[in-house]
């Protein structure tokens, strides 16, 4: 019986073995990856420990989330608050103990509790662990500008869509808001938590208030996609500003007449027109043989080099920044084979595709910078409990659009809009305003998606954005986006401030 | 013998008190003597326990009662960290349980072989106290498990009192019947599918996979020793495997368990039965395994020191992160606040506690005593498998106590009796 019994023995001391095993797999190979899961409460109570950073608007004076203390079983803990309460809730986002983190207090989570690995704080870190003292995060400044950020948020109120404004210089995000919006302060309480679920009537689309329209909802972006058509048939040398086409009010394609869109109090047909008359009325005939002329290929491949189909490097969490393209709805993703698009209803930015107000923007702010997109990014500077200077974010090219006198040329084309076409109600006395007007068909008759992307002052831009109107009834690019726009502008200009 | 068994138990009186104190330090800030008192009398309990030992067996092996004094001690710190009252409870069932142990020692110091003529008995003792959580009135559901008695004030799990009972039966009846089994003919298999279908049907009646694998692994194992036939064993396993296929396919909250197991994490909403909505499933139904994990996680190589560990939400009221902490998660709260050292030499202990059980059953000079020294040993280290195994995610979870450690009476005064028993093995097989 022995020799069985020594092999028992080794088969029990084995199994316990095992045991040793997957405790060294869970405590050592996987705690990393546990630890950074958004389900993990243990992490959460940790970090309630932590006095988290101040999350500051541009001006370092505007306080957008600090903490209240509280005593539990003789230890502080801080809970989170919001002072402004629904300012920029998408984008600065939560920190609850109950729910996971969103925005930048999920991207700057690093520097808001102080763990970011730099020697010097991780020392700190410790050496107050060991005395008991509170570690207190960094603080961390935005370049949300708190003026324009009001204005979009109160032009937006009521209806859905969202209103992204940068320096189109430096990438800096003065603006993102999305509407509707939500009272970070109500997050951590589950009736709060369940009303602001609760996707809104009044945007069709049924998503709720916590996604970030602005980086998240994807529009199909209508006629501000033919500024990515335009800048594909001038960088190729295919047309010039000044080629000459005929309206004759339709386009034929795959033996179909497509009418030109009724916008407003404009022609059926133009007759003779260059195409900057074209871009400045949004033609769609003249727009849809540019885009059977070039082909579906040419136009992705320029839009690529706008950032379609790559996810832009802001500084927010990756879940919740979503890329543009052509969109596959059946199967969920985006796709790049052209020979799966219409030509002519893509010129237009119509088709399948779908885009984000953020991409629209860096659309427009490619154009303001002679064709050059910087990273857009929303963190300033972060700096330490006592002032010192942490980081700063320095400005950075991401990607090369289009070539400078492509830029020049769309330059004139997009102040043509505002000056004598679909755009004029973007005019701000004393100021060149550049844009472009968008109205995307969406489904049902007369209620489309209203867009106006746009930068200023066009001799020496400072500014550049994107807005959009969900589902407006009727309304059109020109007539609804274009005064939002215009507002944005004027709050952050210090030239149009004056009139 | 004796001398040596006193000298260990000084480091586990000290283990104790040291312990305790840290649990004290890091919740109350302040050093109470009460953390002493608490040590002093675990010690004196032991001391007894070892006084008795030094009358009934003194010849028995001088490690076993110290290991699993510093089990019990590690066990009562953590209840005690994670809810004083609990470990008062503990403490009186700890105290029990010595008490059982020493009847035991007293009443079977002469020959423990007398059991083996009352092997019926106990196999339908068993059978009985398996089938007791079914009865109407007695027996409740626990997280869709049946496995408590209710009497009185009392709550009991039967199945930790079953486990000796069947061993015990096991040891005699394989004794008996070991040279027929070996044959391996085919009439001579009735009684064993009589046991497989016994195990099927305990795992059917108590919807409990736990169980179902402990009492027909220590089946097995002792089939294996008493007749050398790996075929048993590899048909065993199959007609298990089987069995529990089927099982699988019939009862939903098997089919939950191990959907709980192969995928805790899901990215896309599934429906929760419990509030009724579609959540994630690391938000319902395996909450409670995901957290465990998280709790290991974050003890890392060190551990977070003892009652500085994380197994509350604040708030209001305060959340329990990880339901039923001190019974079927302990582990997971000692490895948090152990760390990977801790939880090593915990399992080292166990390992420890397993060879020096498999020692005695190889020293025994007779079938009854080797069989019921394997058997002891072999289910107090399955049991220890199955309730962290499962806990480390390396098998489907299950509820079951981990010996010594865990909250729980039945749990605590079956393991006093399986020490007694290989005490007593221990002591015959050196005294010849």
């Amino acid at each position: 019986m022995n020799k069985q019994i020594s092999r028992v023995s080794l088969f029990s001391l084995l199994l316990l073995a095992l045991l040793v095993v997957a405790t060294t797999y869970w405590q050592a190979w996987e705690a990393p990856s546990l630890a950074a899961r958004q389900d993990n409460s243990l992490e959460r109570v940790a970090q309630l420990e932590i006095k988290r950073g101040l999350i500051y608007a541009s001006n370092g004076k505007t306080v957008l989330a600090s903490n209240v203390a509280r005593k539990s079983d003789g230890e502080t803990l801080y809970d989170r608050t919001y002072p402004t309460g629904g300012f920029a809730s998408q984008t600065v986002g939560y920190s609850t103990t109950g729910r996971s983190q969103a925005g930048i207090e999920r991207s700057e989570n690093a520097y808001l509790t102080a763990s970011n690995a730099n020697l010097g704080t991780i020392w700190d870190k410790l050496s107050d662990k060991l005395k008991g003292v509170t570690v207190t995060g960094n603080n961390v400044t935005l370049n949300l500008d708190v003026k324009a950020q009001r204005v979009a948020e109160s032009a937006l109120k009521g209806v859905c869509g969202a209103a992204v404004m940068l320096n189109p210089k430096t990438g800096a995000v003065y603006v993102m808001a999305s509407s509707p919006t939500y009272n970070p302060n109500d997050v951590e309480s589950n009736k709060g938590y369940a009303s602001i679920l609760k996707a809104p009537s009044s945007c069709p689309g049924s998503s709720s208030a916590l996604l970030n329209r602005a980086t998240q909802g994807l529009y199909p972006p209508g006629s501000t996609f033919k500024t990515v058509t335009a800048a594909t048939a001038l960088d190729d040398g295919v047309y010039t500003p000044t080629s000459p086409f005929y309206d004759p009010g339709y386009c034929t394609e795959y033996g179909q007449q497509i009418h030109n869109a009724l916008d407003e109090s404009t022609p059926e047909a133009y007759g003779n027109v260059d195409l900057l008359q074209a871009y400045q009325h949004s033609i769609n005939a003249v727009f849809c043989n540019v885009g059977k002329k070039l082909g579906a290929a040419r136009i992705i491949a320029e839009a690529k080099k706008f950032g379609f189909y790559s996810t832009p490097p802001i500084d927010l969490p990756s879940g919740e920044v979503s890329e543009s393209g052509e969109f596959d709805s059946t199967t969920g993703r985006f796709f790049t084979d052209a020979a799966k698009m219409d030509p002519g209803r893509l010129a237009f930015g119509q088709d399948k595709l779908l885009t984000t107000p953020l991409q629209m923007a860096l659309v427009a702010s490619a154009v303001a910078n002679g064709g050059t997109i910087m990273v857009p990014h929303l963190v300033k500077e972060v700096r330490s409990p006592g002032g010192s200077l942490v980081t700063k974010t320095k400005p950075q090219v991401w990607k090369h659009a289009m070539k400078p006198q492509t830029a020049a040329d769309l330059n004139q084309m997009m102040q043509a809009v505002v000056t004598g076409g679909t755009g004029t109600a973007a005019q701000i006395p004393g100021i060149e305003v550049a844009g472009k007007t968008g109205t995307a068909e969406t489904g049902p008759t007369d209620v489309y998606d209203a867009w106006f992307i746009f930068f200023a002052p066009a001799n020496d831009p400072q500014v550049a954005g994107a807005v959009v109107v969900e589902h407006s009834v009727g309304g059109f690019g020109g007539a609804v986006a274009a005064p939002i726009a215009k507002a944005l502008m004027q709050a952050i200009l210090p030239a149009a401030s004056n009139h | 013998m004796r001398n040596r068994e006193l000298l260990y138990l000084a480091p586990v009186g000290i283990l104790t008190a040291v312990g305790f104190a840290s649990v004290y330090i890091a919740q109350r800030a302040v050093v109470n003597w009460d953390s002493l008192g608490y040590a002093v009398f675990f010690f004196a309990l032991y001391v007894a326990a070892h006084v008795i030992a030094r009358i009934t067996v003194p010849n028995a092996d001088p490690t076993l009662l110290p290991m699993a004094g510093l089990l019990t001690a590690i066990g009562v710190t953590e209840i005690y960290r994670l809810g004083p009252s609990d470990a008062f409870k503990q403490g009186l069932w700890i105290v029990i349980g010595v008490a059982l142990f020493a009847v035991a020692l007293l009443g079977l110091r002469r020959d423990y072989r007398v059991l083996e003529q009352y092997k019926y008995l106990f196999g339908i003792t068993a059978i009985v106290l398996l089938f007791l959580p079914r009865l109407p009135g007695i027996g409740s559901e626990v997280n869709g498990a049946r496995l408590w008695v209710h009497v009185g004030p009392l709550q009991l799990q039967p199945g930790e009192l079953a486990k000796i009972s069947l061993v015990l039966f096991l040891a005699g009846y394989l004794r008996e019947k070991r040279e027929v089994l070996a044959q391996g003919r085919l009439k001579d298999l009735g009684p064993l599918l009589v046991i497989w279908g016994g195990c099927m049907l305990v795992l059917l009646e108590t919807n409990d996979l736990g169980s179902g694998i402990l009492y027909f692994g220590v089946f097995l194992a002792m089939l294996y020793i008493a007749t050398a036939r790996l075929s048993y064993v590899i048909g065993g396993v199959v007609l298990f495997l089987a069995g529990g296929f089927a099982a699988y396919e019939k009862i939903p909250h098997i089919q939950e368990r191990v959907t709980i197991w192969l995928h805790p994490w899901t990215t896309h909403t599934v429906y929760c039965a419990q509030t009724g909505t579609m959540t994630l499933r690391q938000d319902c139904d395996s909450y409670q395994l995901v957290h465990s994990l998280y709790s290991i996680a974050n003890g890392g190589f060190g551990g977070t020191g003892l009652g500085k560990g994380t197994f509350v939400l604040p708030g209001k009221p305060p959340i329990q992160l990880i339901p039923e902490v001190n019974t079927d998660f302990i582990y997971s709260a000692l490895a948090q606040e152990i760390g990977l050292i801790g939880a090593a030499a915990l399992l080292l202990v166990f390992m420890l506690f397993v060879a020096r059980g498999m020692k005695i059953a190889l020293q025994a000079d007779d079938g009854f005593s080797k069989l019921l020294a394997a058997g002891l040993t072999f289910v107090f280290g399955l049991q220890a498998f199955i309730i962290v195994g499962g806990v480390l995610r390396i098998i489907p979870l299950t509820g079951i106590t981990l010996p010594f450690i865990s909250y729980g009476g039945s749990s605590v005064v079956a393991n006093f009796l399986l020490l007694a028993g290989l005490l007593l093995v221990s002591h015959r097989a050196n005294s010849a």
